[in-house]
């Protein structure tokens, strides 16, 4: 189990950092929802599969019963990598919207240019 | 500490019920900025001689439930976090200000001060983490607010790169509860220092450094931020440059000073040439930059690096000399901000090479005098006495390249400021412009902040001395441990 999940976490944080690298919005929004998965599992897989819950009766581990504090954990981190990728796909969107392009590396207007040279100063 | 986090939200949720009356609306806020520095300031108060208060929330003792923790560092913060949010509420009722005139505007800006404080305050990691979230996600939407081109592409690059430090954080929260069983700051100290730093502790502190690096904009994942602060509007931008990668560094400092010391791994010297090449990096930005908030905003990023580079020498004299950076940096980054907000608005450009004449507003200029002679680390001002205690801290470690890093990056500090002042305060104004019109509040916040600049560089000597008396207690790591699992719920 433990293998499968770490091969799972993989293969999303390969995917995922794959997509954020490529030039368009949407691989963008797709690959940070990716590599928020990816963390989940990872939370999931680190801290969840052993037999030792929390508040085992005198210390004693539980067969069958894991810790429940990684899955709050993860339930937590869920809602809020919801939140964010509902904020960050309207903003894509409007983003996309206004400025009529979803080439990433076309968007220049926000990064600072080298202006070592004289040339006129911006309007 | 009830007051810290209880009167943000409140104040949020009846700006929000005053969503169709912007005077009444700005009124509120600013009594709700007001109460919650009263509420700061009675923190510090109580923890000044030199306690930690611990509060266990839900009544469950230490290691098991979750605590807020509150001491001397914490409480300093908070109370400058909340001067500065006094400031920034009280300038954003100047025309000039046009995002912070959407309703929106003042209650995200009070639930960015409940995530400020929260981090501030809590002891466990996990809860960090959800703090910095009710931070970010205020702070997301504070900075596309208003919308246009340059904002919306600045915002999509801002959140996205904060999203990945999220996720690094939470992946470093997961290794490291797989390997000790626990979240609580004190309680990983506590088996940390006991059972040394196995590489699975190591790699989860890898993580979370990473992520705290990027979100205090350290080298090499600094780029977000000069590409997106400066689309702000003027409040938002002082806002921001005061709080939220402070808030990073203050996570910095608490992940490798109290949770896990670095002195002999491999993530010390990593830490201190990052902090180096974010110094030389950001001020050498700054030098080639004409727009007076993209200047500001590299700037930020260099002096990031001052603070990084005391957190990475280590020790009592080091972090003293962290702890007072932060102080001094939080009031004269965001007053430089709320002035060259200011400046811009008076003469109708941000590219320095238009503007000019702008002596004309003395208590303008007498409030960008102050706060770019601090930056640039002129004595007598806050942040000479800042930079030499940081160079004094590098000089006592043997670092002698860390010295003259820093040396010459003050010196292009001090380029970059008279850079602004020659071309947008001293020399003649290329075009006549028309004055702005009320903008005496905004006037009157950058003379609140420069009086606070000045009251530091005035009291340089007791704030240097209790900066000592926290930098010690910080190094000691035992007063903060035993303060949180030795409390009674």
């Amino acid at each position: 189990m433990s293998v499968l999940l770490a091969v799972l976490t993989g293969l999303l944080v390969a995917a995922g950092t794959w997509l954020v690298l490529k030039r368009r919005l949407l691989h963008l929004v797709l690959g940070i929802g990716l590599l928020g998965h990816a963390a989940n599992l990872l939370v999931f897989a680190a801290g969840g599969l052993s037999e030792s819950p929390a508040f085992a009766p005198g210390g004693t581990p539980l067969p069958g019963a894991a810790d429940p504090l990684p899955q709050a954990l993860v339930l937590t981190a869920i809602v809020i990598g919801f939140g964010a990728t509902a904020f960050l796909l309207a903003l894509a969107w409007r983003a996309f919207r206004t400025l009529g392009d979803d080439d990433l590396p076309g968007w220049s207007g926000s990064e600072p240019p080298l202006e070592n040279d004289h040339s006129e100063p911006r309007p | 500490m009830t007051g810290l986090l209880v009167i943000p939200p409140l104040t949020a949720l009846i700006l929000l019920a005053l969503w169709r009356r912007p005077r009444l609306q700005a009124a509120v806020s600013l009594a709700g900025m007001l109460a919650l520095l009263g509420a700061a300031a009675h923190l510090l108060q109580a923890v000044a001689p030199g306690g930690i208060l611990v509060w266990a929330v839900g009544g469950w003792p230490a290691p098991l439930g979750i605590v807020l923790v509150a001491d001397r560092l914490a409480a300093a913060l908070v109370t400058v976090s909340t001067l500065v949010g006094v400031a920034c509420v009280l300038a954003a009722r100047s025309p000039h200000d046009d995002p912070a005139r959407h309703p929106a505007w003042h209650p995200l800006v009070h639930l960015l001060m409940w995530g400020v404080c929260g981090a501030f305050c809590t002891g466990d990691l996990f809860n960090l983490f959800v703090w910095f979230e009710v931070m970010l996600m205020a702070s997301f939407t504070l900075i596309a607010l208003g919308g246009g081109r340059e904002r919306l592409e600045g915002a999509v690059k801002y959140v996205a790169m904060n999203l990945v430090s999220s996720v690094l954080f939470l992946c470093g929260c997961g290794i490291l509860y797989g390997v000790c069983g626990t979240l609580n700051m004190a309680d990983l100290a506590r088996i940390i220092s006991a059972a040394g730093t196995p590489p699975a502790v190591q790699a989860a502190g890898g993580c979370l450094l990473a992520a705290f690096l990027l979100k205090s904009a350290a080298f090499p994942l600094f780029a977000w931020l000069p590409a997106s602060y400066h689309t702000a509007a003027p409040a938002t931008a002082a806002l921001f440059s005061a709080l939220l990668t402070k808030v990073g560094i203050y996570a910095v400092l608490r992940l490798t000073v109290t949770i896990m010391p670095l002195s002999g791994t491999l993530l010390q010297p990593i830490l201190l040439w990052v902090a180096l090449a974010t110094m030389a990096v950001g001020v050498l930005g700054a030098a080639t930059q004409m727009e007076l908030k993209r200047i500001l905003s590299f700037h930020i990023v260099s002096q990031v690096g001052y603070m990084l580079l005391s957190i990475a020498i280590g020790g009592a004299t080091a972090l003293a000399a962290a702890v007072f950076y932060l102080i001094h940096h939080i009031l004269v980054k965001s007053n430089l901000f709320l002035i060259v907000g200011l400046a811009a608005a008076h003469g109708g450009a941000e590219d320095v090479r238009r503007l000019g004449g702008l002596r004309r507003f003395p208590l303008l200029y007498a409030g960008f005098l102050i706060s770019a002679a601090s930056l640039a680390g002129i004595p007598p001002f806050s942040g000479f006495f800042a930079k030499l205690a940081t160079v004094r801290a590098a000089a006592e470690a043997g670092q002698w390249v860390a010295v003259a890093v820093a040396l010459a990056v003050g010196f292009l500090t001090l380029y970059s400021m008279v850079k602004i002042h020659r071309e947008a305060f001293a020399k003649e104004a290329p075009t006549t412009t028309v004055p702005l019109a009320g903008s005496s509040w905004a006037t009157a916040a950058v003379l609140v902040l420069a009086t606070g600049t000045v009251l530091i560089g005035l009291g340089a000597g007791p704030l240097w001395r209790w900066s000592l008396a926290v930098g010690s207690e910080l190094a000691a790591r035992t007063p903060y441990i035993d303060a949180v699992l030795g409390a009674a719920p």
